[in-house]
């Protein structure tokens, strides 16, 4: 039986990174204050990806005033299927996503059924700020769905699973897959009872699965083997989240990325301090590897391409770190 | 490397000079670092509020001259630009203030200080022979008083025993017809009793005494009668019918015209502050009078009503380190960082148990009406202002409640500030409705381990006779805070939350 608490002895020697020393030593050191609100709006990140052709789910609305709201049915005529989002929202919070429409009414993604009056009031809350960091007002954005891959069937319950990549100084150093379960409610939030994969950093295969801070080997909804994972298309994954740093210039950040079924990577969100789950679910902290890369001389590799190589090659499954 | 090394050497410099200044303090004002080793000393301070009409103005307040159970060490009036005098005619003790002219609303002082002490001395104000006032009532009056005190009288042998049956008749609820009848006109119970007794050809007078407790501000005068038994007077408590002086009532004004007259100015009031000091009273005084420069920058220097506040104001930083340490090292979930701290607070003014008792129904009523107000679809300001609106209610409601039950500390509740509460109350709602009542569990009770551990701390003696008397302790406190800030070691909860890691080597 494994035992419930472990030393602080034994977690150093794992190379896990905790809280204060993440904020400290990476949040504190790499990411410059006056670049936070680039990642923490989301609209102004969907602004700036598009100047670095980063691909995104494209923008449809961006409802910014009260009055707006009354008139969102209109406004809303053309889609059938949209994910609403807090511009400001932080771990998930305040997203709405609908599926498709039944008559006057909206489903949602867990197939739950809403109406306009449900939306409007969404919207509201959304405006006054009661899902935006420290409450300020905020304005809601309307974004295309992403189109299910089929590679994901039967690993995901209701929501669509989206991949967290670790990205220091423009190193990709640590990535994991999130799938949404019955306990989750759909989200991918791993304290919310998503389940989190670690994911080789040279294949894109599966490492390590754990919910609840638990190893786990078979998806908890659909019984699936969650060690068959092997993500497609993973050196773009890779690339797409390198090419963040460049776009932000922030150089501790979680990237958040989804495989559309016909457009391939999408940049989802990015996070300028992004939870420490991800070293539970790669059973492998991420403090050897932050500190490898901290060592590294300066700008030694500059391009996207380098450094991704560089990243799959020392990071890969059975290196040392 | 060096600027960590700059930063240590700050902390340890804060620290050390901290502990210095006290030090210093220590030798050369010799009060004690431990409390209670001394002889109490209260500090009370009388404010006279009113508006100057323009022209000459005399205010004369009444001063107590050695009240049963204390001894008047030391007094002092500030007022500005007003002449100060003390007159003592016939055991009548006032403070006189005096100006040419005035304009718009004045504040006089006055501050004494004393000490609990011998409790048989006979205060002068006893010498007074006792003398029975004619009272003046009108006819339903009479006919009711005579009826109250023809029944007082047929269950009564003496003067006290009167008095004893008469304070039962005055207090019994319902009052029945005559005494709703006398409690209608205007004027104290206190001062009824003492018409009563009159009437009745008993020696009664009315007497102001003076509640003390620790940091209290804005205090009332509170009415109470003395009766004379043939001997001797006696203090009775008109609401509950004890006698004796009680050791915490300092008796204000015992004899002579009234407490506060005020020619040339209206509106007067007459308010009290307190506070209690564990200081040696001689030392004290010497402080007060020397000019060493600790006691010209200490804290004592202030008016008593802004002291007081200080003394809860100087525990604060031991608050908000409680809350430094269980975040960053213990790694507790708190709703709102600095919430506690404020909720901890209120603890010290209603005490742990009717504190947390309240806190929580109140919380909880709030959650059960918050849960109707998110089907209304309101804007988040007007539900949040809707929910204060609410909260106050709840409040008004549960005191009204505590007090019908006989808990006086219904009242607490007004200690907690509202717009905190209301905003616990939205965050915690939306906590549910979003992760789930486990983990309005875990943040609900990560705030109250914190609120009450922080409470603990503040209302040890010792600590709050420290950060009272030696505020450059705070220093430390400065330096800890500042070291934990610079923490980069995993917190108690992580060795728990990353306990999977151990699989691998």
């Amino acid at each position: 039986m494994r035992p419930a608490w472990l030393s602080p002895r034994r977690l150093r020697e794992a190379g896990v990174l905790g809280m204060n020393c993440r904020n400290i030593e990476f949040i504190g050191r790499y990411n410059p204050r006056s670049k936070f609100p680039l990642v923490d709006d989301k609209l102004k990140t969907k602004l700036l990806a598009a100047d670095y052709a980063v691909p995104t789910p494209s923008l449809r609305l961006v409802i910014r005033q009260q009055h707006e709201v009354a008139d969102i049915e209109d406004m809303l005529a053309g889609l059938d299927s949209f994910a609403l989002k807090p511009a400001k929202g932080s771990g998930g919070k305040g997203i709405l996503v609908i599926d498709r429409r039944k008559g006057s009414h909206f489903i949602k993604s867990s197939g739950a059924l809403i109406g306009i009056t449900d939306i409007q009031r969404h919207l509201s809350n959304t405006l006054a700020g009661l899902y935006s960091l420290g409450g300020v007002p905020d304005v809601a954005i309307v974004e295309d769905l992403i189109e299910f891959n089929t590679c994901f069937d039967g690993y995901s319950h209701e929501g669509v699973p989206d991949i967290r990549v670790i990205v220091f100084r423009g190193y990709p150093v640590m990535a994991m897959l999130r799938l949404a379960t019955h306990a989750s409610d759909g989200k991918a939030n791993l304290h919310q009872g998503a389940v989190g994969v670690g994911l080789a950093m040279d294949s894109g295969r599966c490492l390590n699965a754990v919910q609840f801070g638990e190893t786990l080997t078979r998806h908890p909804d659909t019984d699936r083997l969650l060690g068959d994972i092997v993500l497609p298309q993973w050196r773009d994954i890779l690339v797409l989240a390198a090419r963040c740093y460049e776009m932000t210039g922030l150089g501790y950040m979680g990237t958040d990325i989804v495989l559309d079924g016909s457009r391939g990577p999408q940049m989802l969100e990015l996070n300028a301090r992004p939870g420490l789950a991800i070293q539970v679910a790669n059973g492998h902290g991420l403090l050897p590897r932050l500190r490898h890369i901290e060592q590294l001389r300066e700008r030694r590799l500059t391009s996207v391409d380098d450094r991704v190589d560089y990243a799959t090659q020392h990071f890969a499954e059975g290196a040392s770190f | 490397m060096s600027r960590r090394l700059t930063f240590r050497l700050m902390v340890i410099s804060l620290a050390l000079i901290g502990v210095l200044i006290a030090g210093l303090r220590y030798m050369e004002t010799g009060i004690p670092l431990v409390p209670g080793q001394e002889a109490e000393v209260w500090l009370v301070e009388a404010r006279v509020d009113f508006i100057a009409d323009g022209g000459a103005i005399t205010a004369s307040l009444s001063l107590p001259e050695n009240p049963p159970g204390f001894e008047l060490v030391d007094e002092q009036a500030a007022s500005a630009g007003y002449g100060f005098t003390l007159l003592n005619h016939n055991g009548d003790r006032r403070a006189e203030w005096t100006k040419r002219s005035a304009n718009g609303p004045q504040s006089l002082y006055y501050s004494a200080q004393f000490i609990a002490g011998d409790r048989a001395t006979e205060a002068p104000g006893n010498r007074m022979e006792p003398r029975v006032i004619p009272v003046f009532w009108n006819d339903a009056q009479l006919t009711a008083s005579r009826e109250l005190l023809a029944r007082a009288r047929s269950t009564s042998s003496s003067a006290t025993s009167l008095a004893r049956e008469l304070i039962k008749l005055l207090n019994g609820t319902p009052p029945d017809q005559n005494t709703a009848l006398l409690l209608s006109q205007p004027g104290s119970t206190a001062e009824l009793l003492m018409q009563l007794l009159n009437q009745a050809g008993v020696p009664a007078r009315l007497v102001m005494g003076l509640h003390l407790e620790d940091a209290r501000r804005r205090q009332r005068l509170a009415p109470l009668v003395e009766v004379h038994n043939g001997d001797d007077w006696l203090l009775f408590n008109p609401k509950t019918g004890e006698t004796g002086v009680a050791p915490t009532l300092l008796l204000w004004h015992q004899q002579g015209k009234s407490l506060l007259d005020v020619t040339g100015g209206r509106q007067s009031s007459v308010s009290f502050s307190m506070i209690r000091q564990t200081v040696p009273a001689r030392q004290l005084a010497l402080t007060k009078n020397s000019d060493t420069l600790f006691s010209r920058f200490g804290v004592h220097r202030l008016p008593i009503e802004e002291q007081s506040m200080f003394k809860l104001l100087l525990l604060l930083p031991l608050g908000a380190a409680v809350v430094v340490f269980m975040r960053v090292l213990v790694g507790l979930r708190t709703a709102g960082t600095f919430m506690p701290i404020l909720v901890s607070l209120a603890f010290m003014q209603t005490s742990l148990l009717p504190g947390l008792a309240s806190f929580i129904s109140v919380v909880t009523i709030g959650l059960v009406m918050r849960s109707y107000l998110s089907r209304l679809n309101l804007l988040l300001v007007a539900r949040i202002a809707t929910l204060i609106v609410l909260v106050i209610f709840v409040i008004s409601l549960l005191s009204v409640i505590g007090y019908q039950l006989g808990y006086s500390t219904g009242m607490v509740i007004t200690f907690f500030p509202m717009i905190i509460i209301a905003w616990t109350i939205e965050r915690m709602s939306i906590l549910w409705e979003e992760e789930g009542p486990r983990e309005v569990l875990v943040q609900g009770g990560g705030s109250l381990a914190v609120a009450v551990i922080a409470y603990l701390l503040m209302q040890l003696p010792l600590l709050q006779h420290l950060s009272f008397n030696f505020p450059e302790l705070n220093l430390v406190l400065l330096a800890v805070i500042l070291a934990m800030g610079q923490y980069t070691g995993y917190k108690l909860s992580e060795l728990r939350r990353f306990h999977a890691m151990g699989d691998d080597g």
